[in-house]
């Protein structure tokens, strides 16, 4: 675990000090394909979503976050191809259409506070973190939640804050929170998390199996502290053919 | 030439592990595994079956020469790759999830095919060569082939019920070096105790089995703290019983988002290293709600949607839960008031593992399957409730969708609606998709069996929806406006979403959980409106969502053809859920099969232009028929005797013994020529008849149903035993040579035969089945090799 956590940090050490010294990131074309990729499904999908195109700038955090650096190292020749990769500890790291989609949903603000349940790779956290003042996220199997810290830390990401713990109770000490994101999956949502989102926050949770995300949900607290939810289709499918 | 004694025991032995083999396998990959992928390799596997009629037929001379040594040494082999593939295929860093994100894995994916060919190919080679070897004498070899089976099919049930299955893999192994002593009793002691140390040193490697690092169980175990407490493995499932003490199970399907509470600790059950279920804690000083007060935290059991039923009345004198597991529905129905409780749960040591909740004085236990309960019963309930049991992935990624259910037919809600009191319930939860799905079919199946019973099924019907379940809640009788506003109050008290009742409004609906329209309601609608309305949403919808009936069983099936060309498009995009893989996968399977039987029979037979053909002809109709009729007649005797399980064992046990018994008879048997026709007759008049009669004597005791379930097998199984037998010998006194193809070709079209059936049932159901089976027999009739 130890070893893991030291040889990811020095990968990534690496990186930076290629990146730093303006070094040509031999991973920028397959990114930008990855940006591509997930332009076209946007479109595709853009009446399921409820939107033409995601914001310019959720775009240009995907572009800039080096994700070639958060999976394995014998995965990182298909870090950019749109899809999930195992990483370890029977954990995926999310398709980068679902994570730039689910990001956008969320519509978070550059002054908020937000909970991350379930950290994996960091990814998601290193994304989102671009996009608010503070991340706090939550991870329950020790050695990932060692290696996301590390690796956001070495990268830059200083505003993610990564514990181990029970992701049920999200982050009392922290909350409320304006917006939450779970990747974790469960039967239901947790009542504590429903109480630590503000009123008018957003809560996000992917729903479906390790390498497929059935639908996403977003959970909405009113004003009045009232609870909705509504599942988003990540996917341009109309179930019921109407006659012309 | 006669065959020795030793000899003809060998191949019964041998005939009997492969298939025990082929039950276990199917056991081992579920729990490694998923049900789809067990399919996929396991249909393929079986041809090595095939593949041996093409080594004999190509090497006969060589092999006949050396017969008892290269028997022995196949059966041997049999011994060593039974469990040596699946040493090996544990060790293979394998993941069938990422198949339709890449294509890495597919090569993975050969090599299992590969490896369980291997053991099956060996086992067939050793009895292959036997036929061809006492060609004369097939039909006591046939014999012995056949009654080994059957004996087998049994006696693994029965194993598995006693020993772990990495046991019964050793005791298969075994069984190939008894086989190989058989077949060289001059080095019989050698081999014997070769094998046996063999077998027992695999031990160490082959515990504990390693499971899918993304499997359910795996996930749990790796939270800390988390370790398993009990194990209990039976033909059903092997059930895993977790504890978590740091990060508790916290399983509460479709909880409100209205609750505050905590959960009670809660301890996991996993099944094959899936379909999570839980035990609630016992009640104070371990007792429950009757003796002392109802365990602490049980209150979020009020919170969740299948407790609407109880809020339409005070207090409930009689329910049963249907498929009660863990037993979180039985307490609900406790806490809630209801004088007697009858929990019924298939798995007998799920309710021996549950234990307490199954001991309330409340509560009368029966272990049983659901239908078979029902049908069996003459009470009348005030509720029923049909649990949550599988799992929210299975449902999601439609594997299920071939394995056949008589839960969710239009003659089994009916049958249920008949055994409720008037103004009872019958409650339904299940998971819900998106876009709906099964949803939408058990409300379509619902409403075809209220209009059955002469109710009124705009009147009898109510949805409860939360975020990721629907509970269906149907009542034999009108739902009152005082109901439907106790529901009404019951769902906004919990943000649930009552999408459909009696005179509710299009604008009432979809509230809480938004769906983009309320699809739901709409679709509700359109079911109970009936006649030209229903059927031409039957068509627009892109899921299948005609009921099933007890003539095809599928409820999970919601693939259409038509719709196909848009999935494919969206595969890559997101789509996958969409796509379902049960069927996919069956296409799949039998695509492959074809292009392997193609490659492995078909090509040598063309290119050797060794076989006749009439032999094909002939030995592949049989061989696509036999399993036709069987299969029909499992499916038809599974809601006779009321147990998918025991429905299998009894008939694939006495279909294989009785028609090892013809085969034993066909020299005492006069134009033996029109065996297949009379297969043919008697298959058309006796399965209608049978499925008619056994309708009428479904209330007889088990101890009856199963007498009389053989005997309906006998007369059929007996004439099925002989047309292989009797041409096999005709084949081998004037064309010997023909004899291995026979066998290769008989072998490979049996395992195509499993999956056509499945293929013709989903379509046109098992009515057709047993047509084209009847037909099948016509041409092998007229086909017969010396006619």
């Amino acid at each position: 675990m130890l070893i893991g956590t030291v040889r990811v940090g020095m990968l990534t050490a690496v990186a930076l000090f290629a990146l730093s010294t303006g070094a040509s990131d031999p991973f920028a074309p397959a990114r930008a394909r990855m940006i591509q990729a997930i332009e076209d499904d946007v479109r595709e999908t853009s009446e399921d979503l409820g939107r033409p195109q995601l914001t310019s700038r959720v775009m240009q955090v995907m572009a800039s976050v080096p994700r070639h650096l958060f999976v394995p190292p014998t995965l990182q020749p298909y870090a950019y191809e749109n899809r999930p990769l195992p990483i370890g500890y029977g954990q995926t790291i999310s398709q980068p259409y679902i994570v730039a989609i689910m990001t956008d949903l969320l519509g978070v603000k550059s002054g908020d506070v937000v909970l991350e349940v379930g950290t994996g790779s960091g990814y998601q956290a290193a994304v989102l973190s671009r996009l608010v003042s503070r991340l706090y996220s939550v991870e329950i199997i020790q050695p990932l939640a060692n290696q996301a810290s590390e690796r956001l830390r070495t990268l830059g990401y200083h505003n993610v804050t990564v514990r181990q713990s029970d992701g049920y109770y999200g982050w009392k000490e922290v909350a409320p929170f304006d917006a939450i994101i779970v990747t974790a999956a469960a039967s239901h949502i947790p009542p504590p998390l429903v109480q630590q989102l503000k009123p008018g926050g957003t809560m996000m949770i992917p729903v479906g199996g390790p390498f497929t995300t059935q639908y996403l949900l977003l959970v909405r607290k009113t004003a009045d502290g009232r609870i909705t939810t509504r599942q988003v289709l990540p996917v341009a499918f109309v179930p019921l053919t109407r006659k012309k | 030439m006669k065959p020795s004694a030793a000899n003809v025991l060998a191949v019964g032995i041998l005939s009997g592990a492969a298939l025990a083999y082929e039950i276990l396998l199917i056991r081992l990959l579920a729990i490694v595994e998923w049900h789809h992928l067990t399919f996929l390799v396991i249909s393929l596997a079986l041809l090595g079956y095939g593949a041996s009629g093409t080594l004999i037929g190509l090497l006969r001379e060589r092999f006949l020469k050396r017969f008892a040594i290269t028997a022995a040494s196949f059966a041997a082999l049999f011994g060593v790759m039974s469990i040596g593939s699946f040493l090996v295929s544990q060790r293979i860093e394998f993941n069938s999830l990422e198949i339709i994100w890449s294509t890495r894995e597919l090569g993975k994916l050969f090599l299992f095919y590969l490896l369980f060919a291997v053991p099956f190919f060996c086992a067939a080679t050793a009895i292959g060569l036997t036929l061809t070897r006492f060609g004369e004498q097939s039909p006591r070899i046939y014999r012995a082939d056949l009654i080994g089976a059957g004996c087998s099919a049994a006696l693994v049930t029965a194993l598995l019920f006693l020993v772990h299955p990495v046991t019964a893999l050793q005791i298969i192994g075994c069984a190939g070096f008894v086989a190989a002593a058989l077949f060289l009793s001059r080095h019989a002691m050698a081999i014997l105790l070769g094998g046996t140390l063999l077998v027992v040193a695999a031990r160490s490697l082959l515990l504990p089995i390693r499971v899918s690092q993304f499997k359910e169980l795996s996930q749990a175990l790796r939270i800390p703290g988390a370790h398993i407490v009990q194990e209990r493995s039976s033909p059903l499932a092997l059930l895993s019983v977790v504890e978590s003490p740091a990060v508790p199970f916290r399983f509460a399907p479709g909880l409100s988002l209205s609750y505050a509470g905590e959960l009670p600790q809660q301890v996991g059950i996993f099944s094959d290293a899936s379909g999570l279920t839980v035990l609630l804690p016992p009640g104070e000083g371990g007792r429950g709600p009757d003796e002392g007060r109802p365990p602490p935290g049980v209150g979020y059991l009020d919170f969740v949607p299948s407790a609407a039923p109880y809020h339409l009345r005070r207090s409930f004198a009689n329910v049963a839960i249907v498929g009660a597991g863990g037993g979180a529905e039985v307490l609900s129905a406790l806490t809630h008031g209801a004088s007697r409780v009858t929990a019924v749960e298939l798995n007998p040591q799920m309710i021996d593992l549950a234990g307490a909740v199954y001991r309330e004085p409340r509560v009368r236990t029966m272990n049983a399957e659901a239908r078979a309960f029902i049908r069996n019963s003459n009470e009348r309930f005030d509720l029923i409730q049909i649990a949550l049991v599988d799992s929210f992935g299975a449902s999601a990624a439609g594997v299920q969708a071939l394995s056949e259910s008589y839960l969710y037919t239009v003659e089994s809600i009916a049958e249920m609606l008949r055994h409720l009191q008037p103004g009872g319930y019958l409650v339904i939860t299940r998971w819900m998709q998106v876009p709906p799905r099964d949803v939408v079919k058990l409300l379509a199946t619902s409403v075809v069996a209220l209009e059955k019973l002469n109710l009124r099924p705009a009147r009898s019907i109510a949805l409860v929806r939360t975020w990721n379940t629907a509970t269906l809640i149907v009542k034999r009788g009108d739902i009152d406006p005082n109901e439907v506003a106790t529901l009404r109050q019951f769902c906004d008290e919990r943000s649930f979403d009552l999408d459909f009742a009696p005179g509710i409004g299009r604008e009432e609906t979809n509230r809480y959980n938004i769906l983009d329209e309320p699809l739901l309601f709409d679709l509700a609608s359109a079911l109970v409106v009936g006649g030209r309305t229903r059927e031409a949403l039957f068509d627009q919808y892109k899921f299948f969502i005609r009921p099933a009936t007890d003539d095809r069983p599928y409820f999970f099936h919601f693939f259409k053809w038509r719709v196909l060309p848009e999935l494919l498009r969206l595969r890559g995009r997101s789509g996958m859920p969409l796509v379902e893989w049960g069927y996919v996968i069956l296409i799949a399977a039998i695509v492959q099969a074809f292009i392997a039987a193609i490659a492995f029979l078909l090509l040598p037979l063309v290119f050797l232009r060794r076989a006749r053909k009439r032999t094909i002809v002939y030995f592949g109709s049989i061989g696509l028929g036999f399993l036709f009729l069987e299969i029909a007649f499992i499916q038809r005797l599974t809601l006779f005797l009321g147990h998918p399980l025991y429905a299998a064992a009894v008939v694939l046990s006495s279909f294989l013994l009785f028609a090892g018994i013809g085969s034993g008879i066909v020299d005492r048997v006069p134009r033996i020529r029109i065996a297949p026709i009379l297969v043919a007759v008697v298959a058309l008049v006796e399965l209608p008849l049978v499925h008619a009669l056994l309708y009428f004597l479904l209330g007889l005791p088990q101890a009856a149903k199963v007498p009389i379930s053989i005997a309906a097998i006998a007369p059929l199984a007996l004439l099925m035993g002989m047309p292989f037998p009797s041409a096999l010998k005709r084949l081998a006194k004037r064309e010997p040579e023909q004899v291995p193809w026979a066998w290769g070709i008989n072998g490979t079209a049996s395992v195509l035969s499993s999956m056509f059936a499945t293929l013709i049932a989903v379509h046109f159901g098992f009515s057709a089945v047993v047509g084209v089976a009847a037909l099948l027999y016509v041409v092998a009739a007229l086909s017969t090799p010396d006619a």
